[in-house]
């Protein structure tokens, strides 16, 4: 009893219950709607699964939503809710379509500045959030929102500006070619490149069939330096001691004002590299008119949420997302079950997730309750 | 002892748990009538849990209740009340901007027919109660207007209109100035003496002496003992209230000062509200001086303490320390200037409980070496730092490190904080209330090592509302009162009685020392 109380009580186990929740929840609503639930399970795994390029899709979908979990995450270790993460993705892609299109540089010079900027851009969105917040105690869930549909309209103001719209679409001129980070986007359409892939079927579909990129890589790669800076720099220290006690980080001398400025620049600054990523990883390389969020910053903080604020969980939870999001759209292709099914799910999941700390309370309750049969 | 009608409470074999915790471990209680009966125990020996059982705010998991010798039941306070027990709780639950009437009576309203308030017909009742046991309340005065021991009286008052006999006091004297508290003596005597049974909750020893007929020991849970207090001493009290003798009196050698290293000079300094809460306060501490500040709670004191450590703003006035002006910096200088601070509230100022001990001994120092390098945590340093503080300050249990400072008992909380502090080897050493919740075993651990510092020749000033601690480990003692200080005495110079009238707001009989 003692043991299962101890495998309950871990991160991994609520969340491996709460998809399980997911799953049921999402079974019962599919069969209350007449479709079959295995039939549309097997249509969503299949989905993520049956052909390397579905597992490669899963990837680029992934990059950015595991960016902005990240983002969501960095500040809630601070005690900061950031909900304006998909404020900050799209001023980014806002602000990296713009040079993207107008400066005319080669790759290894455009991609680190349109990097750069992009992150400079989700930083100030998020940065703002924290100054108002340390100057004025204003709370950041209300700024941030607010600056969510800022970004929102700025980003259909820009579509809609005549030296950038492109005639004839709903968006803008992509960004150069010299501003993508696509596995070898050159190679792999010359001739000996052509000649190299025919030889491996999987890898020929992988990288003509799909915008395979960069952007898991960098993803994998912040996820793995956040995990650091929280955990094992002075910095971290410091914005963790402020999550944690406010109270007791400023009487030991820790500049709570800077702290929560700072943590929201970073926080921002990884939304702002979704943005990037999104932009300059897969097509169409531009931004185009919204009729609503895109939800690539929302579904951070889901993201966040069931990977329980740690960075590296944050990947995996990144690819369920990713996966499901994209699998998703199998079903609704092959079951004819509406895509939405993926939202009630994922929803169920982070509702569980939410519940989290009752298994835990259960868990004591049979650790208890074992140790009185014990006696 | 057999179940009698003789005694007004009888509890036998109580059993509590919570979580893992075994609270009470079958404890008996036997109360009789028209006693005083003191429950002495350390914070956590389960004293206010045996009390919250007969009150009826906790059900016990096992045993038996008696009340006049026969079987009870209580399922809620409501049952308590029935059966003629009260309590008063440390927190008052009184509406402020009510009159003393008003809230005795709240909840018990007097109508007439029409059932229209009698309030002519209650304020009689109430006056009957009050002269029958010689309260001084004024009974058309609001509570916010009355002082602190005035409301304590409301607060027994209420119990009584309700018919109670058996009247629980929960540590009552804790935020009473020893004058309040010898009047408080005096009307639980009158009310034994008119038939009520009084359960004193408490771990002072000294007003265990004074008032109670009977005291009964609990120490981690169990019962210890009952002993008639007029024929033990203090000593024995404490012994067997922590399992192992402790010296009540704090050794120290006289004070030998040196030069004045710490300087408030007309130091003013407002509330939250915008209120003027320190004013035009000045002080001197020197090296080897113990600097105590007694008072009643909220004359200033947390105002004082931010001022210095600058997390409020001096509104005027300077505050030096060596020399050098620290007032409206940031709490980082304040350390910086080997000002180091035990908080008053060590779980919300002094610990970040969610951080493990060990990344605790680090919150001030975790920006420079050896602790970090490059802005990278050395884990290795901190370990062994944590390592060695935690041995030489003996915090307990000694495999803490990597555990969250949440695990920790009060007592070893604080130990953690004074590591912390004391290892910053500061000039001035500020302690507010560092033995508030403390057991007898760890305030006599942390008034050794204030003594330690002063003997090593640090300035330390203590901030306490605990009277006797401040006139027994202070070498000079100031009261401060509505945010001045009304009189500096030398520790033999001070005495209890002028001391106690100042903190209440007295004149001033003693000219500064």
């Amino acid at each position: 009893m003692r043991l299962t109380a101890k495998i309950l009580k871990k991160p991994i186990t609520s969340a491996l219950i709460a998809i399980v929740c997911g799953f049921l929840v999402a079974a019962v609503v599919l069969a209350a709607a007449g479709y079959n639930p295995w039939q549309a399970f097997g249509a969503l795994f299949s989905g993520m699964f049956a052909r390397p390029k579905y597992i490669s899709n899963v990837l680029i979908k992934a990059a950015p939503i595991i960016l902005t979990g990240l983002s969501v995450a960095f500040a809630y270790k601070t005690s900061l809710f950031n909900i304006g993460a998909e404020g900050q993705y799209i001023v980014s892609a806002i602000v990296v379509t713009l040079l993207g299109v107008r400066l005319n540089l080669p790759a290894p010079l455009l991609i680190p500045v349109l990097l750069a900027a992009g992150m400079l851009a989700g930083g100030i969105w998020g940065g703002l959030v924290g100054l108002l917040k340390a100057k004025y105690g204003i709370h950041e869930v209300i700024t941030s929102i607010m600056l969510n549909w800022i970004a929102f309209y700025l980003s259909n103001y820009i579509v809609n500006l005549p030296a950038f719209h492109q005639p004839d679409s709903t968006g803008t001129y992509p960004i150069r070619e010299s501003g993508y980070i696509m596995l070898l986007p050159n190679w792999k359409r010359s001739p000996q490149g052509m000649a190299a892939l025919s030889r491996i079927p999987w890898l020929r579909e992988v990288m003509m069939r799909t915008d395979v990129n960069f952007g898991i890589l960098i993803a994998v790669y912040m996820a793995v330096l956040v995990g650091f800076v929280l955990y094992r720099t002075a910095k971290g220290f410091e914005l963790r001691a402020v999550g944690f006690n406010r109270d007791a980080a400023q009487f030991a001398g820790i500049d709570v004002g800077r702290s929560l400025l700072e943590s929201m620049l970073i926080s921002g600054a990884l939304s702002g590299l979704a943005g990037c990523v999104a932009i300059m990883g897969a097509a169409p390389h531009n931004i185009s008119t919204l009729a609503a969020f895109e939800n690539n910053g929302f579904n951070g903080l889901s993201v966040a949420f069931i990977a329980g604020g740690s960075p590296v969980g944050c990947i995996f939870a990144g690819l369920l997302f990713g996966g499901f999001l994209y699998g998703g759209q199998t079903v609704q292709a092959d079951v004819g079950a509406p895509s939405e099914i993926i939202n009630i799910m994922m929803g169920t999941i982070v509702f569980f997730m939410a519940l989290s700390k009752l298994i835990s309370t259960l868990a004591d309750r049979l650790a208890k309750g074992s140790a009185l049969h014990a006696e | 002892m057999q179940i009698s009608d003789k005694y007004a409470v009888q509890m036998r074999g109580i059993v509590k748990t919570f979580g893992s915790l075994r609270a009470l471990d079958h404890v008996d209680l036997d109360v009789r009538k028209g006693t005083i009966h003191a429950l002495l125990g350390e914070n956590g020996a389960g004293k206010s849990t045996l009390m919250n059982i007969l009150y009826g705010l906790y059900q016990a998991d096992g045993g038996e209740i008696y009340r006049n010798g026969k079987r009870v039941r209580i399922k809620g306070p409501n049952d308590a009340i029935r059966l003629g027990i009260g309590m008063v709780h440390q927190h008052f639950m009184l509406v402020e901007n009510f009159t003393v009437t008003e809230n005795v009576i709240l909840g018990r309203e007097v109508t007439n027919s029409l059932g229209v308030l009698d309030m002519k017909r209650a304020r009689e009742d109430v006056r009957r109660i009050v002269e029958k046991y010689g309260f001084q309340v004024d009974l058309d005065a609001k509570i916010e207007d009355i002082s602190v021991g005035m409301q304590q009286r409301v607060e027994i008052l209420k119990a009584l209109y309700r018919g109670v006999d058996v009247l629980i006091l929960d540590e009552p004297t804790a935020v009473l100035t020893p004058q309040e508290t010898n009047d408080l003596i005096g009307i639980m005597r009158n009310l034994a003496a008119g038939g009520k049974t009084i359960i004193l909750i408490t771990h002072k020893l000294k007003e265990i002496k004074q008032s109670s007929d009977a005291c009964t020991i609990i120490r981690r849970g169990k019962l210890i003992d009952t002993v008639n207090p007029q024929t033990v001493d203090e000593e024995t009290l404490a012994a067997k209230m922590v399992g192992h003798p402790v010296r009540l009196v704090v050794e120290k050698t006289p004070a030998q000062p040196k030069d004045a290293v710490f300087e408030i000079d007309r130091l003013s300094v407002r509330d939250k509200r915008g209120l003027p809460a320190v004013k035009d306060l000045s002080l001197k501490i020197h090296r080897g001086e113990i600097f105590g500040i007694a008072g009643v709670d909220g004359n200033g004191q947390n105002e004082l303490v931010e001022a210095i450590t600058c997390l409020a703003r001096a509104e005027s006035g300077t505050i030096k320390i060596n020399g050098e002006e620290i007032q409206n910096t940031t709490p980082q200088n304040v350390i910086r200037h080997k000002i180091s601070t035990i908080p008053s509230d060590r779980q919300r100022h002094g610990l970040v409980l969610d951080f493990s001990c060990e990344q605790n001994t680090i919150l001030e120092k975790y920006r420079s070496g050896p602790f970090s390098r490059r802005g990278v945590l050395q884990n290795g340093k901190i370990a062994a730092y944590a390592e060695k503080l935690i041995r030489e300050y003996d915090v307990r249990p000694s495999t803490c490190a990597l555990q969250p400072a949440r695990s920790l008992s009060g007592g070893n909380q604080q130990k953690l904080i004074i590591a912390r502090e004391i290892s910053n080897e500061p000039d001035l050493l500020i302690a507010v209330q560092p033995t508030r919740g403390l057991d007898v075993g760890a305030i006599e651990y942390v008034h050794k090592m204030l003594v330690h510092e002063r003997d090593a020749g640090k300035a330390v000033l203590l901030i306490s509302l605990e009277l006797d601690e401040v006139l027994s480990v202070s070498d000079t003692i100031a009261v401060l009162y509505g945010g001045s200080i009304l009189g500096t005495f030398r520790q033999d110079q001070a005495d209890e009685k002028t001391i106690g009238l100042l903190m209440a707001g007295g004149k001033r009989h003693a000219v500064n020392s």
